[in-house]
């Protein structure tokens, strides 16, 4: 243990403790930028110097470790005259179009200005404007509001092992951007938008789709439906006035339905029908001998993920749409039949937590229905946006139902929006199509939590079914790389490219903080205790679907509609 | 003085084993491999001898490396001379190679290491070629590689050779660059005899201190220490260069005037005297020529010997320009990594700019010094810290220049 004195308070921490942490410990706030729990610390912004006695320099506290007898000041007059000028630095080379930036007021760089007294700037403002980076399918960059701490990079690099972005050239023409700057669109980008989440400034936004949204419902000759994805409801009412952890759906539908769409569905009667394909078919690979450990296919990022680095274990993947496209090819055949709807007419809209969606519904082989299966997708901050435009009271909402058709869900379809969620869910289906018999315990301990790789036995008939949950690119690395090299133990794995699943999509609330991810998590699986349907497979819509329009599982009508296939493009020019 | 360090440059074929040999060369490495690696250590410790960029000893140096459990440890030969105006490292690579081999390998020897890098400017293609026929030379002959001249002991040095970034000649840096990524300087500690590179102990030392070496195993410690300043024994390579009559790679004792420098061996300066970067573009501006060369007489009037480099210049050059040619220089060498570094470059820049274009306001003098003093408070490497040491210098010495480039203000 080593004893330092910050702020003439003595603190007593581990050996290896930085000055940052030991300032914590005692709730002495240092401001950061750079830093961000749950990266590796770098050490590039200089906002949280401290001044050491005895020392000639100021010393960053985010790297400086503690030493025994240290006396710190964090706020003595030098270090916060430092403190204003590097943000005045800042924000002379960043692009002050604050009120309409899409991160006004949680942004972390006018944060700071604000609470470090920064009311003026002695350095004129000298960006040398360049264009946005529009390349991609989901995602903007920003370059002008660029500050270069790294965060996106790290998060890029060390958590979701894609190294889709890092720093090009050095000195004051340092930028970060793709490889030869070709743009997120032509790189190995998985559109996962976890670099949204830990910019602290407004340099990497989502691709909107609100003004599209807005035209069709406007437009009357449009038939506007929408699906909202299970982590929704556990996310959208944050910045909407209720506590972390509040469960919207009924506020949710009746917002949506106040907006003006024309038909109200949800993308959780797809997570139950992703789960009557998904189950069959590892019922099928099972007892078929055919390809295992059978991957799911359900999240866009992990299936770009794939394609460009694993294409080799394409045919372990399932060959099932993720739930979008299969309600998006579903609302122009089906629904259209059912409701009779020119299926021309319809535009299908879908609420998503994840900028990848965007990407999946662009895809060119989504268009089973003779359409585009999926016209726009709007994340949880969009709608969170379009709310708000509309002037809708959300708190004050009533609980409404959703329409009916493409709506009803069980307990297995909610906990879709968290890692685990789906294994779970297929579980409760894959017992009944094995056993033919209901699996009494429904919930899975093992393979909930945030553990970044979780794995359980499940005993079906006599076989041990081996699982596996991973999250987060990184740790689904170590997993695929197991199958590569032929010592993958698993029948099936399910892998989500964000950590904490689809409630730390891409496309949620601003925040990389897991605590909160899991919270939201916390809430669907509550949610599903209280549903009084658990298992797809007893879900009266997803009966009648099949009774009326699909036949069975994997029949040639599904195949047609609900499955699709992939590309390898690790050599894809 | 007799020349320890360029004795012998003016030689012929000197690159050629078989001269270096004739002449005595390896003879220090025959020696040391009789000796006990604590011996040589003790000889570079009575020498004193300190790193000539930092003035760091480099028997301290070398027997934290040696201490160090971990194992493979390196040595790592900084070549990378990036900094404007330094020409000397580059007239040992081409001259005299063989030397610096075998400091080296006498180097690896003494801290227990097996591989020893060289890592040359991307610029010096040449040099780099020269060090590489040298290194197959020595091969050949047995004085590299395995079980040199039959000692049991082995060491293989390697050539890398960087993309010509200034920033990578910092130590860190370099090292960085030598594992594969952008060499932007670490935060110290841990130091490099700790974890260096591929986080292994790790002895790094520029060209000029290491060439001492094979004269230290020869004629013994005692007999360096007492050579040239008693502060700090042994000779300095001085890169004279700008508005005098003769530029070149001087050898002369730490503690030499500036005056001696330029005019006795520089034959005086062309023009009149105006100021004189005394040590590399990151160093202070001075006027006085009776300023000694050394580590702290420089730090007494706010400047740096850094690696020894003189750039003179007379009255016709602009103060202005000279700032902001400086400042262009580190907003290009900069690693971009530090917001203070790289938005200060920036901001400086910008501000020196006005000045330019007799734009300034009189405000901006107090803002330079605020920011130079931000900068040095805050940038992680030397780089950044000294990056507007040249600008503030020279308003403290020619104030007037930046004061009759700001805006005339009574416009009505």
């Amino acid at each position: 243990m080593v004893t330092l004195s910050i702020n003439n308070q003595k603190v007593v921490v581990p050996e290896d403790t930085t000055v940052l942490e030991a300032a914590r410990q005692i709730n002495v706030n240092i401001p950061t930028l750079c830093h961000l729990e749950g990266l590796e610390n770098y050490g590039s912004c200089r906002i949280c110097v401290v001044e050491i006695e005895g020392e000639p320099r100021l010393s960053p506290s985010c790297m400086r470790t503690v030493s025994e007898g240290m006396e710190i000041s964090t706020n003595s007059k030098r270090v916060l005259k430092a403190r204003r000028m590097i943000i005045q630095l800042l924000l002379a080379n960043h692009a002050e179009n604050c009120p309409t930036c899409e991160r006004s007021q949680n942004c972390e760089l006018q944060q700071l200005a604000f609470e470090l007294g920064v009311r003026e700037n002695h350095f004129v403002n000298m960006v040398n404007k360049v264009p946005l980076d529009m390349s991609g399918p989901a995602i903007i960059r920003d370059p002008n509001k660029c500050i270069s701490c790294g965060r996106c990079i790290r998060m890029c690099h060390q958590i979701q092992s894609v190294g889709a972005i890092d720093f090009m050239n050095h000195g004051t023409d340092i930028m970060v951007t793709t490889a030869l700057n070709k743009g997120l669109g032509n790189v190995e980008c998985i559109n996962c938008g976890q670099c949204i989440h830990v910019c602290p400034v407004g340099a990497i936004t989502e691709k909107p789709h609100v003004d599209a949204v807005w035209a069709a419902i406007q437009d009357n000759t449009k038939h506007v439906v929408v699906q909202a994805a299970p982590s929704i409801r556990a996310a959208l009412g944050e910045e909407l006035g209720l506590a972390p952890g509040t469960l919207v759906t009924g506020k949710m539908y009746a917002a949506l339905r106040r907006l003006g769409f024309d038909a109200v569905l949800d993308t959780n009667f797809a997570a139950d029908l992703t789960i009557m394909e998904e189950a069959s078919e590892l019922v099928q690979r099972i007892k078929n001998g055919g390809i295992l450990p059978q991957l799911t296919s359900c999240c866009p990022g992990w299936i770009k993920f794939a394609e460009h680095f694993y294409p080799d274990l394409l045919p372990n993947i399932s060959s099932c749409k993720s739930p979008q496209q299969m309600f998006g090819s579903l609302v122009k055949t089906y629904y259209a039949q059912q409701k009779k709807v020119e299926p021309a007419a319809i535009i299908s809209v879908s609420v998503m937590p994840c900028t990848a969606k965007k990407f999946e519904a662009q895809r060119p082989e989504m268009n089973a229905s003779g359409f585009r299966d999926v016209d726009y997708v709007l994340t949880t901050r969009e709608l969170t946006r379009m709310i708000k435009e509309s002037g809708l009271d959300f708190a004050g909402l009533p609980d409404e139902q959703a329409d009916r058709l493409m709506s009803r869900y069980t307990g297995a379809a909610t906990i879709f929006g968290t890692t685990g969620g789906v294994m779970e869910a297929a579980l409760r289906t894959v017992y009944k199509l094995i056993t033919d018999t209901e699996l009494s315990h429904l919930e899975v301990q093992p393979v909930r939590g945030l553990e970044g790789i979780k794995e359980a036995k499940v005993n079906i008939n006599g076989m041990t079914v081996k699982i596996a949950v991973a999250h987060g690119m990184a740790n689904a690395r170590i997993l695929l790389e197991q199958i590569r090299s032929g010592v993958s133990p698993y029948h099936f794995i399910e892998i989500m490219a964000c950590p904490g699943g689809c409630v730390g999509g891409g496309g949620q609330p601003i925040g990389y903080d897991m605590v909160l991810r899991s919270t939201r998590g916390k809430v669907l699986y509550s949610e599903d205790t209280k549903l009084p349907l658990r298992r797809s497979h007893d879900n009266t819509e997803i009966k009648e679907v099949y009774k009326n329009f699909l036949g069975e599982p994997l029949s040639h009508k599904s195949h047609e509609l609900l499955h699709t296939t992939y590309i390898n493009r690790r050599n894809k020019k | 003085m007799e020349e320890l360090l360029l004795k012998n440059i003016r030689k012929t074929n000197y690159q050629n084993i078989s001269v270096y040999v004739a002449d005595g060369g390896y003879q220090a490495l025959k020696k040391s491999l009789f000796m006990k690696p604590e011996d040589i250590l003790n000889e570079v410790k009575k020498s004193c001898l300190t790193g000539r960029s930092a003035a760091f000893p480099v028997a301290t140096k070398w027997s934290l490396t040696r201490q160090n459990s971990a194992r493979p440890k390196y040595i790592v030969c900084n070549a990378d001379e990036g900094e404007p105006g330094c020409f000397k490292d580059r007239l040992l690579l081409s001259r005299d190679p063989h030397r610096l081999l075998e400091a080296m390998i006498i180097t690896g020897y003494t801290v227990g290491s097996q591989q020893g890098y060289i890592y040359i400017r991307g610029e010096y293609t040449n040099e780099s070629q020269i060090v590489e026929n040298a290194i197959s030379q020595a091969e050949e002959n047995g004085y590299l590689g395995e079980n040199i001249l039959g000692s049991g002991f082995s060491f293989h040095i390697r050539v890398y050779q960087g993309a010509g970034s200034y920033v990578a000649g910092e130590e860190t840096a370099l090292l960085r660059s030598m594992a594969g990524f952008r060499p932007s300087p670490g935060i110290r500690p841990p130091y490099p005899v700790k974890y260096g590179y591929l986080g292994k102990p790790t002895v790094v030392n520029n060209v000029e201190t290491l060439v001492n070496i094979p004269t230290i195993v020869l004629n013994g410690g005692d007999w360096f220490s007492e050579i040239g300043n008693p502060d700090y024994p042994g000779t300095k390579l001085f890169c004279l260069s700008g508005n005098v009559n003769r530029p070149g790679v001087y050898e002369l004792p730490f503690g030499v005037t500036l005056g001696e420098l330029i005019n006795e061996y520089g034959y005086g300066v062309r023009g009149e005297l105006k100021a004189i970067l005394p040590g590399g573009v990151a160093s202070g501006l001075v006027t006085d020529l009776n300023i000694k060369m050394d580590y702290k007489s420089l730090a007494k009037v706010n400047s740096l010997l850094g690696p020894g480099v003189v750039i003179v210049m007379n009255k016709d050059v602009d103060i202005i320009a000279i700032s902001i040619h400086t400042l262009e220089f580190f907003a290009r060498e900069s690693c971009g990594k530090c917001s203070v570094c790289r938005e200060g470059i920036r901001a400086g820049l910008t501000i020196m700019n006005r000045f330019a274009r007799n734009e300034a306001e009189l405000g901006d003098i107090e803002l330079l010094k605020t920011l130079r003093r931000l900068m040095y408070d805050t940038a992680n490497c030397v780089l950044g810290q000294a990056a507007l040491n040249a600008t503030v210098s020279a308003i403290r010495l020619f104030r007037n220049e930046f004061e009759s480039r700001v805006r005339n203000q009574s416009v009505w």
